[in-house]
């Protein structure tokens, strides 16, 4: 018997799926979520053969929710949403079906299911390159979602001060606080705000706007002090393109 | 404002369709205002904003609530909606919902004052004035 989650903000979403899934035997519907949240919790738990996912949900969309998850399950994007979605995923994702989709084009993305199912490890390599690729969502261009334990929680990223690469991870800094995520420096580098983040070193990037002063630490070789009193390193490159960024 | 009453209830019933389950409408207006003259359709942005903040954005059950009232020859009217104050900021659109009920206003009326929003307490409160000609 294969799991199915469905998370959907729209009860009514919700019930096309589960009524269309009433004719294949060999699906179960182990949850019905309402959101992000709920869906993380949920997949944890069931650990799930397939996932129906909206993208656009209260608080945190289908996209940040898959970031959250240690592995990505398989997943059938459901959403009335088109334009930067459709490019990206006609390739990668399982399906993506627009709402609202009829029991045939329903069917073939089952199949397609089926196929990419005999197939796990490329398919999964697939969906982790295809979020690192999507285009953001202009949102997630504002915000980081992190799990901490059971919680999770969403940070603008105007509170972040700085980010440290941390072997497979990455640590985001708040005030006084931080978070593991796994995810890569490059990719901060690339999802960030350039005029505002800045990459000093292979493994640091800064807020600048948290930033207060360039001290030297020895010859040739300074740091960075943020308003928290936090001191990082810059590299040599770095420090010259921070004056260069700086017009100093 | 009867009329215009009518047609937020008609697009009120299909966002609850969609989400019934957690929206809740509260309409309170006195009889006495439903006579008052407004322009048309100049509630449907801000009720839609209050459905795109409070609905869209948030998780649970929510309440809408829309009063009227006529005072000193004006026909109150207050539209209020849960909001998140923290992630608020991360899902703007594109301005123009509020900015075209305030030029309308300004356009109508040659005043500016008529359009007030405010944030308490998690709730998004929006109050309209409406001058009646006696």
């Amino acid at each position: 018997m294969n799991k199915v989650i469905i998370i959907d903000d729209e009860p009514l979403a919700r019930s096309i799926v589960i009524e269309y899934l009433q004719d294949y035997k060999n699906f179960e519907i182990v949850a019905e979520c309402n959101d992000g949240f709920e869906g993380v919790k949920a997949i944890m738990q069931h650990k799930p053969d397939l996932v129906f996912l909206d993208i656009q949900m209260p608080k945190i969309n289908g996209f940040e929710m898959l970031e959250l998850l240690d592995t990505t399950p398989a997943v059938i994007f459901a959403t009335a949403f088109d334009e930067y979605a459709i490019k990206a995923f006609e390739a990668n994702a399982v399906d993506y079906l627009l709402k609202p989709f009829s029991y045939e084009r329903f069917e073939s993305a089952i199949k397609k299911w089926e196929l990419k199912n005999m197939d796990k490890p490329a398919y999964k390599k697939n969906i982790d390159q295809l979020l690192e690729n999507t285009e953001k969502q202009p949102e997630e261009k504002h915000r980081v979602v992190v799990r901490t334990n059971n919680e999770i929680q969403i940070i603008p990223v105007n509170d972040l001060y700085y980010i440290e690469a941390y072997d497979d991870y990455i640590k985001l800094f708040t005030k006084d606080n931080y978070y593991l995520k796994k995810k890569t420096m490059a990719y901060y580098e690339q999802m960030l705000d350039s005029s505002v983040f800045f990459r000093t070193h292979r493994s640091f990037i800064i807020n600048l706007q948290q930033l207060t002063k360039i001290e030297p630490l020895e010859k040739n070789n300074y740091v960075a002090l943020l308003k928290n009193g936090k001191k990082i390193p810059l590299s040599r490159s770095g420090y010259v393109k921070l004056k260069e960024k700086l017009g100093i | 404002m009867n009329e215009e009453l009518e047609h937020l209830k008609l697009y009120l019933e299909i966002e609850k369709v969609r989400f019934g389950h957690r929206l809740n409408i509260d309409i309170d207006s006195v009889p006495e205002s439903l006579a008052c003259n407004l322009p048309p359709l100049l509630l449907q942005p801000i009720v839609e904003n209050a459905i795109k903040f409070g609905l869209y954005d948030t998780i649970g059950e929510i309440t809408i609530g829309l009063k009227t009232r006529v005072e000193n020859s004006y026909l109150h009217i207050k539209i209020t909606n849960p909001f998140d104050e923290k992630i608020q900021h991360s899902n703007h659109g594109t301005g123009f919902g509020l900015n075209s009920v305030q030029r309308r206003l300004f356009l109508l009326y040659s005043r500016n004052d008529l359009l007030i929003t405010e944030k308490k307490e998690n709730q998004f409160i929006t109050q309209l004035k409406i001058p009646q000609s006696a």
